[in-house]
């Protein structure tokens, strides 16, 4: 494409025709802030915060939706746009619960950087009527508190283009304008699939994850209580970036050694419960494809994906793999098989999970995740929220040691470590499925078709004489994509498919750290948070969840076989077929 | 499920559904068809409720959300039907002067309904205008087409009883 020849505060950049000026900016390195703006996801040029000046235009311009023009002079820090930017600032302040010492995202929040970076000195110039707000704490993995929204739509945007669900949006005109539900219903009651992406974009305190760090610690006070914790793997790609590391860096010892701070008793991997799921689902999927099963088959590791199933394609609940998530698995595990050489009653057992993912605060409380009497996992908790915990307790992350998770759920093979990234459970599935099938050891471990951020994958493979074609999604537009064409028999030659809620996989989840919107725009978190995932599986000399010598015990002393009754009972689960759009005035 | 919003119950018939059917059958894969459905839907229904919503995004595969939102956003669009009697209450100058305030005040405190809400059992709505042309009698308030005027809020029970 051709390019543009502009100047931006006297410097000559050049960029494609058809750039904005924010894209030609970002080229040169020049930042110019944003607050509405999401690339691809969310261009309304609606808060003004990134308005500049261009010679000879009459007013200044919105730098993320204004193209540029041959010769065109752009001034980003002029008396003039500083001005703007501050009135405009001043004036959603103004409309803004300013308690911002209590406030869940101080210290790391878009609006409140913005807001010092400008130089804000009255804060409450503009003050006057607010627009009145309830906090809408109805559903189990979130909480809305409108009095702090800017109605940047931000998170309607993800909601709607992301994930194609849209249970949220703007209701209402002028001052009453709020981010809502359909006719003002609870979050609850909606279509939501709690993946929480709105809360990851989120510029300010309005979204934010429902907190049970309390529910946490009350466990820990609680002498009659063995409190066990897991920690999924994308915990450790993402945790650092709250202790200022850079995006991608791997703390899985300083993760481990925080734990044992805090106090929990016991320190397992998901990563085991990951290859556990594997030994599960590679051996549902052989046995649908020998025995005339209803194929493709999905993976139902993802809760979001599984409750966006449920709602909008409930005629293809059939294709879930009956097995639970890793986390439920390996709850429903230590509440039976470990409790049980220990000794311990389930019920004085506290299972937390540690999550890059807010469904899984939902997915706990489900039907049929309790098998042992009481439930598989008693409190889900986000990486934020563990993040929380650990400054709570005043640990000096960074110092920290290196340590390792506690037997026997501590060995996760690499096959269990890239779950966390889109395609990983469709490769870490592949090496045991193929291996089962052939007999034979596979030459090469990786499967780079269905590695890496697209939004959608498919590869074919030639095992044991037999064609199998599998297809991997991640975001929930692009599960659409493929579920559509699933319920019109587009696929019926395709064995197996993965699907996640969040783009990118769970690296990317709803309950990661969350990263500010330039640095979201122009930085692929996705994938330097896989990179953490890739290399420890690169790095480990196990690296098939069938070659898990833990695994291979548990099946050996307790479990039985894969697919058994005893596994069956304890690692599987069953899905509701939901109806949506079907509610009545009385 | 229920909808949380206090509303009148859905009275909508089978032939009203179906002839809201055969509108968006015939707009549905129009670009931006969705406010002459929904203006449609009201022609026919006489308001928007939840039932009415949930048909359009049913059959559109447009999410309620975005309904709701265009709903909300526009005024041409009623989320309450008007009643067998509607009460208009001129808040124009000079009844607005002359205290039609609080008369519209005791109006919704006597219904139990706020502005642009419908009684449960369907017989009054409360709006308010601007202006009915007869300032003369301020203040003014208007119920279907007969007018009251020069009102105090104690002579409200009085003409309500009258319905």
């Amino acid at each position: 494409m051709e390019n543009v020849n502009i100047k931006i505060n006297g410097l000559a950049v050049s960029a494609p025709a058809g750039s904005t000026i924010l894209d030609a900016a970002r080229l040169a390195g020049i930042r110019i802030p944003t607050l509405c703006f999401m690339k691809e996801i969310n261009e309304i040029g609606a808060c003004r915060m990134c308005v500049v000046e261009v010679k000879g235009a009459r007013s200044l311009v919105t730098a993320c939706v204004y193209p540029v023009n041959e010769g065109m002079e752009v001034f980003t820090n002029t008396p003039r746009v500083i001005e703007s930017r501050k009135k405009t600032m001043q004036l959603l302040l103004s409309n803004h619960n300013r308690s911002c010492l209590s406030c869940v995202r101080s210290g790391a929040c878009e609006f409140q950087t913005m807001a010092v970076e400008l130089g804000i000195e009255d804060e409450g110039y503009y003050d006057g009527d607010k627009t009145p707000s309830v906090i809408d704490d109805s559903a189990v993995h979130m909480y809305r508190d409108n009095s702090k929204c800017i109605l940047c739509r931000r998170c309607t945007a993800v909601c709607e283009a992301t994930q194609g669900i849209a249970c949220i949006g703007a209701n209402h005109r002028g001052f009453k304008t709020d981010i809502g539900s359909p006719f003002e219903m609870p979050l609850a009651d909606t279509t939501c699939i709690h993946c929480g992406q709105c809360i990851a974009v989120c510029p300010t305190g309005a979204l934010s994850e429902r907190d049970d760090t309390a529910k946490v610690i009350a466990a820990l006070n609680d002498p009659s209580k063995t409190v066990v914790v897991q920690t999924a793997p994308s915990v450790r790609a993402g945790l650092g970036e709250e202790f200022g590391y850079p995006i991608g860096t791997n703390v899985d010892g300083k993760m481990v050694a925080a734990l044992r701070r805090i106090g929990f008793d016991q320190v397992f991997n998901t990563d085991w419960g990951a290859d556990l799921t594997i030994m599960e689902e590679a051996n549902e999927l052989i046995e649908r494809v020998t025995k005339g099963g209803v194929l493709p088959m999905f993976t139902s590791c993802s809760p979001g994906w599984v409750k966006f199933c449920e709602n909008y394609f409930p005629d293809l609940t059939e294709h879930l793999s009956s097995c639970k998530s890793p986390a439920q698995m390996q709850g429903a595990m230590i509440k039976s098989y470990w409790a049980q050489k220990k000794g311990i009653d389930p019920k004085d057992i506290v299972m937390v999970d540690v999550m890059p993912c807010t469904a899984k605060k939902f997915e706990c409380t489900r039907d049929d995740q309790d098998a042992n009497g009481v439930p598989d996992v008693d409190i889900s908790i986000t990486t934020r929220e563990l993040a929380k915990l650990i400054k709570g307790f005043a640990i000096d992350f960074t110092i920290l040691p290196d340590e390792k998770f506690d037997d026997p759920f501590g060995i996760g093979s690499g096959a269990g470590t890239i779950f966390g990234a889109t395609g990983g459970v469709m490769e870490a599935a592949l090496r045991t499925a193929v291996e089962t099938i052939t007999g034979a050891e596979l030459p090469k471990l990786e499967f780079d078709d269905v590695r890496g951020t697209k939004g959608i994958k498919t590869a074919s493979y030639e095992v044991g004489g037999m064609t199998v074609k599998v297809c991997v999604a991640s975001g929930l537009s692009n599960a659409r994509e493929v579920m559509e064409k699933v319920r019109n028999g587009e696929m019926n030659d395709y064995q197996f498919i993965e699907i996640m809620a969040c783009p990118g996989g769970c690296v990317n989840g709803g309950g990661q750290p969350r990263q500010p919107g330039y640095v979201r725009d122009t930085v692929d978190i996705r994938a330097l948070r896989a990179k953490v995932l890739y290399d420890m599986d690169n790095s480990e000399s196990l690296r098939k969840s069938h070659d898990n010598p833990c695994i291979k015990a548990v099946y050996d002393e307790y479990l039985g076989k894969p697919g058994g009754e005893k596994a069956h009972h304890l690692l599987h689960t069953s899905y509701v077929k939901r109806e949506i759009n079907n509610y009545t005035s009385d | 499920m229920a909808c949380k919003m206090k509303n009148v119950p859905f009275k909508g018939t089978p032939e009203q559904e179906a002839a809201l059917k055969v509108v968006i059958a015939e707009l549905k894969d129009e670009k931006g068809s969705l406010m002459p459905i929904m203006q449609k839907a009201q022609d026919i229904y006489g308001y928007l409720p939840i039932e009415v919503q949930c048909i359009i995004a049913n059959e559109t595969g447009i999410p309620l959300e975005k309904i709701y939102g265009i709903a909300t956003f526009y005024a041409q669009f009623a989320l309450q039907p008007k009643g067998q009697y509607q009460i208009s209450v001129c808040l124009g100058t000079a009844c607005y002067v002359k205290g039609s305030g609080d008369v519209f005040n005791k109006l919704s405190e006597e219904l139990g309904i706020g502005a642009g809400e419908c009684t449960p059992d369907g017989k009054f709505s409360l709006e308010s205008c601007r202006c009915v042309g007869a300032c003369g009698l301020a203040p003014v308030v208007m119920i279907n087409d007969a007018v009251y005027g020069r009102l105090t809020p104690d002579m409200v029970p009085e003409i309500l009883a009258k319905y």
